[in-house]
């Protein structure tokens, strides 16, 4: 034979300029990874009864992912387990291939939007043991997050005061699809204490609110889903703009992650026509919305939107901001961006730089 | 262009596919009941590797609620977005009826509710010598 | 503005439910008595609310566009439109029983021909379906559709279910046979929460949801195939502002072409289907606050085809007589003012008797 077989390997580091990338996704091998930290009681319970959400099914969603775990087919670790469980295959097709130097660790499955409350307290805190024990203490290029069980504040609160100041923690994580708008006062107890700690708070699309993804009943398909994800991250902010939540919380920083970001600029033109209309509505807000957003609010760059041709990004961003965009891959789920192909456009070094790395860095407060 | 000997035929049995390295690119062989093609393995949309997708048919529909699925095996869902492309051409299937400034022109022929993309995935003529699988590059 | 703008937007009051009475049937006026009915009057638009009429259009006593000579003198002749389509806005979406809400249905198209279209050759009007029973919706069109003044079927921006589902389709087949838009209008019948995550404290956040509620819309009816089924179907949107489209499309083709076998249906990008069946008001245009940005997202917008002229009359979208965002080119306003209210609704163009 005169050809070489060789396993898919992806291209050398060497020539890839270093990379943040903002929405990675850990996973667990087995639900019992997280036992070293979870009462037996709770093991107990989850054993018999499960970790139900407001969802209808046990294990799967009725909306079927497109791939297993929606997830890349290529992600599966050599060792086994789930996409994104092997910290080693997630350094060698990832971290190292596309030389990410800070990584921010979303765990998703994590106990959050679970229905007992104290269940996802217990899970929240177990996970976020386990983001230290499994990943941040093994590999110093990423940082966790806090995660907490959003639906109990106080217990939230609770929860982000352990980790403040841990040096492995770098903001406080919710979901999107929260039982309330995300600006809803029942939340503030979250804000306060993220914003004591100077943790940023990120929004990740998704979550188990109950309600359906439109205000306008369930939709038939998983891709109207997918496209939802825009509608409720949009609501969801737009609930803590008019809420006052900025206000209340001057140093309150917020990252939409994983809802898209070319929406933002007709939302603050939309925002800022209604605020000024309905001014008498809400006296507590001191500024036009956009501008709140301007100084507030930071959007992971996935799933990037790809207009044709492709420069009309170029206006979006502009208006903006590049100081406004985080990358991220969404590694390892399916609808991952390639930092080499995520933005083949004309711009420069600065932005550039800004763009893959600088945002994150200043955002998260983590220096070179 | 030379000629290379990649494996024995026996190495790629029907409805299985594998990744060569040919002059240092990857290559993705498919058997696609008993006949041979290749494949650069990149996606034409971010570059995800196609061999490590999924075979699958196709799915047409003339009308909502109907779903005719044909020609299975005949097609590869890149591992990451799912993008189809049909092994024998590197045919996208799905995406806008558009003229664009790309060197594939955009063609839908008669009887074919699909339209066929400008991404094609770009294919490797390959044939088979004797019970060896070779491709020409 | 030239003579011939059509305005496709306006909003004609009606004084109260006890205007309806002489067009309810015997048990229905009955009810309001023995029941002390209440008025219909949705959240969308709560009554004194700035959004809900310009100050200069709000009367010293009654409702805003409550009268035919308000509605005469502050908008079709102060802006001149030769013709203004009336979307009637009474809470009969809102009503959980079939018959009652076909009753209500029934009493505000009578009394839209009776009190407004009868009175002003100006006026066109949409008609008012009971989407609690899709039968009736589909009877009401009938009823209705032999009127020439009637150029539209009005539904909510948000409802029970997404409008693509096919529970719906019977609908759009009467529309489509009658060559009726569906006009889709900003508002909620409050069946489901009015945001997508649940029920917003401040009515600012409920107005701002319905470009939302238009995205899901817009969602679904190009997922399910609506117009794969019902290819001269047009789908207007109503009072839902325009400038969220290109980035909507970019993220809905994108998955498309990954998720298409969900939907295999769907063989042109979301942009085509959305260029040949889809149209927008132009009021409230949420537009940027500069001239570059404007001509560069209609640029995204793709289509000189898509905006419809509308005022929005009376609510507060504007000053004065500007219901044209500033710097529009002059070929634009055209298309924007008359040709593509003519071409989308051809029942303009038949006689009026």
């Amino acid at each position: 034979m005169n050809v070489q077989v060789r396993p898919s390997v992806a291209t050398a580091t060497a020539s890839r300029p270093a990379i943040a990338d903002c929405d990675i996704h850990p996973a667990v091998r087995f639900d019992s990874d997280l036992n070293p930290w979870l009462p037996e009681r709770w093991q107990a319970y989850r054993a018999e009864y499960g970790a139900s959400r407001r969802l209808g099914m046990q294990a799967g969603p009725a909306y079927p992912k497109s791939q297993p775990n929606a997830s890349r087919r290529d992600a599966w670790p050599p060792e086994g387990g789930r996409q994104g469980s092997s910290l080693s295959f997630m350094q060698h097709q990832h971290l190292d291939a596309n030389n990410v130097t800070l990584g921010i660790l979303n765990p998703l499955g994590s106990g959050q939007g679970v229905s007992n409350p104290e269940l996802s307290a217990v899970i929240c805190h177990a996970t976020n043991e386990w983001e230290v024990a499994e990943w941040t203490g093994k590999d110093s290029r990423l940082k966790a997050s806090v995660v907490v069980p959003y639906e109990w504040a106080e217990e939230s609160a609770r929860e982000i005061r352990r980790w403040a100041g841990h040096k492995d923690f770098v903001q406080v994580l919710l979901l999107s699809r929260t039982a309330e708008p995300l600006g809803n006062r029942r939340y503030w107890p979250i804000y306060e204490a993220a914003a004591e700690a100077n943790f940023p708070v990120a929004v990740h699309a998704f979550g188990y609110g109950g309600a359906p993804i439109t205000s306008t009943g369930w939709p038939s398909h998983y891709i109207e889903e997918m496209t939802g994800h825009a509608q409720s991250s949009q609501a969801g902010l737009t609930s803590l703009l008019v809420e006052g939540v900025f206000d209340r919380f001057p140093n309150l920083r917020v990252i939409m992650v994983e809802a898209g970001f070319a929406w933002a600029p007709s939302l603050g033109w939309r925002l800022d026509k209604a605020w000024k209309t309905l001014r008498t509505e809400t006296p507590h807000l001191k500024e036009k919305p956009s501008e709140t957003m301007r100084r507030h609010v930071w959007w992971t760059t996935q799933p990037m939107e790809e207009p044709e041709p492709r420069e009309r990004l170029l206006d979006t961003i502009g208006w903006m901001g590049w100081d406004r965009l985080l990358f991220a891959t969404d590694y390892p789920h399916w609808d991952f961006d390639d930092p080499a192909q995520a933005l083949p456009l004309p711009i420069s070094d600065e932005q550039r730089r800004q763009f893959f790395l600088e945002n994150a860095r200043a955002v998260y407060g983590v220096t070179a | 262009m030379s000629r290379h000997v990649i494996a024995p035929t026996r190495e790629i049995p029907p409805g299985d596919h594998k990744l060569f390295t040919v002059r240092g690119r990857p290559i993705a062989i498919f058997n696609v009941k008993g006949e041979f093609f290749g494949m650069f393995n990149r996606c034409p949309h971010q570059g995800g590797s196609l061999c490590d997708g999924i075979v699958t048919g196709l799915v047409e529909s003339k009308t909502p609620g109907e779903y005719a699925y044909s020609r299975e095996g005949e097609f590869i869902r890149c591992p990451w977005h799912g993008w189809e492309f049909e092994i024998r051409t590197g045919q996208s299937y799905c995406d806008p009826e558009r003229i664009r400034a790309r060197a594939y022109p955009v063609v839908t022929e008669s009887g074919e509710t699909l339209v066929k993309g400008p991404y094609v995935a770009e294919t490797v003529p390959v044939r088979v010598e004797e019970d060896y699988v070779v491709v020409e590059m | 503005m030239t003579g011939s703008a059509i305005d496709c937007d306006i909003h004609p009051s009606i004084p109260g439910l006890k205007a309806l009475l002489p067009y309810l049937p015997g048990h229905w006026r009955e009810m309001v008595r023995i029941r002390g009915m209440d008025e219909l009057n949705a959240i969308s638009y709560p009554a004194n609310s700035p959004l809900t009429a310009r100050p200069d259009w709000r009367p010293a006593s009654g409702k805003p566009a409550g009268s035919l000579e308000q509605i005469q003198r502050e908008c079709l002749d102060a802006f001149g439109a030769s013709i203004a389509i009336c979307n009637v806005l009474y809470g009969v979406q809102l009503l959980f029983a079939e018959d009652m809400a076909a009753a209500y249905a029934q009493a505000v198209n009578d009394w839209t021909r009776a009190e407004l279209l009868d009175r002003d050759p100006r006026l066109r009007a949409s008609i008012v379906v009971p989407l609690q029973s899709i039968e009736r919706s589909v009877d009401e069109i009938e009823r209705c559709a032999a009127d020439p003044r009637f150029v539209q079927v009005l539904v909510l921006a948000s409802g029970d279910q997404p409008l693509g589902k096919r529970v719906h389709w019977p609908v759009y087949a009467a529309a489509q046979r009658h060559k009726l838009p569906i006009g889709i209008h900003a508002g909620s019948n409050y069946h489901n929460p009015p945001t997508a995550v649940g029920w917003p404290s401040y009515y600012t956040e409920d107005y701002v949801a319905q470009a939302q509620a238009f995205q899901s819309q817009l969602t679904s009816l190009i997922c399910e195939g609506v117009f794969n089924k019902f290819p001269d179907l047009r789908v207007v949107l109503l009072e839902s502002g325009w400038t969220w489209l290109p980035a909507h499309l970019w993220r809905l083709t994108k998955y498309w072409r990954g998720l298409r076998m969900e939907i295999p249906w769907v063989d042109r990008s979301p942009f085509d289907i959305v260029r040949s069946n889809v149209r927008m008001s132009l009021q409230p245009s949420d537009a940027p606050p500069d001239r570059a940005a404007l001509e560069r997202i209609i640029e995204h917008m793709q289509s000189d085809e898509l905006l419809l002229f509308s005022t929005d009359y009376p609510h507060w979208q504007f000053d004065g007589t500007e219901a044209l965002p500033d710097g529009l080119p002059p070929a634009l306003v055209h298309k924007i003012t008359v040709e593509n209210p003519r071409a989308t609704y051809t029942r303009l163009l038949e006689p009026v008797r």
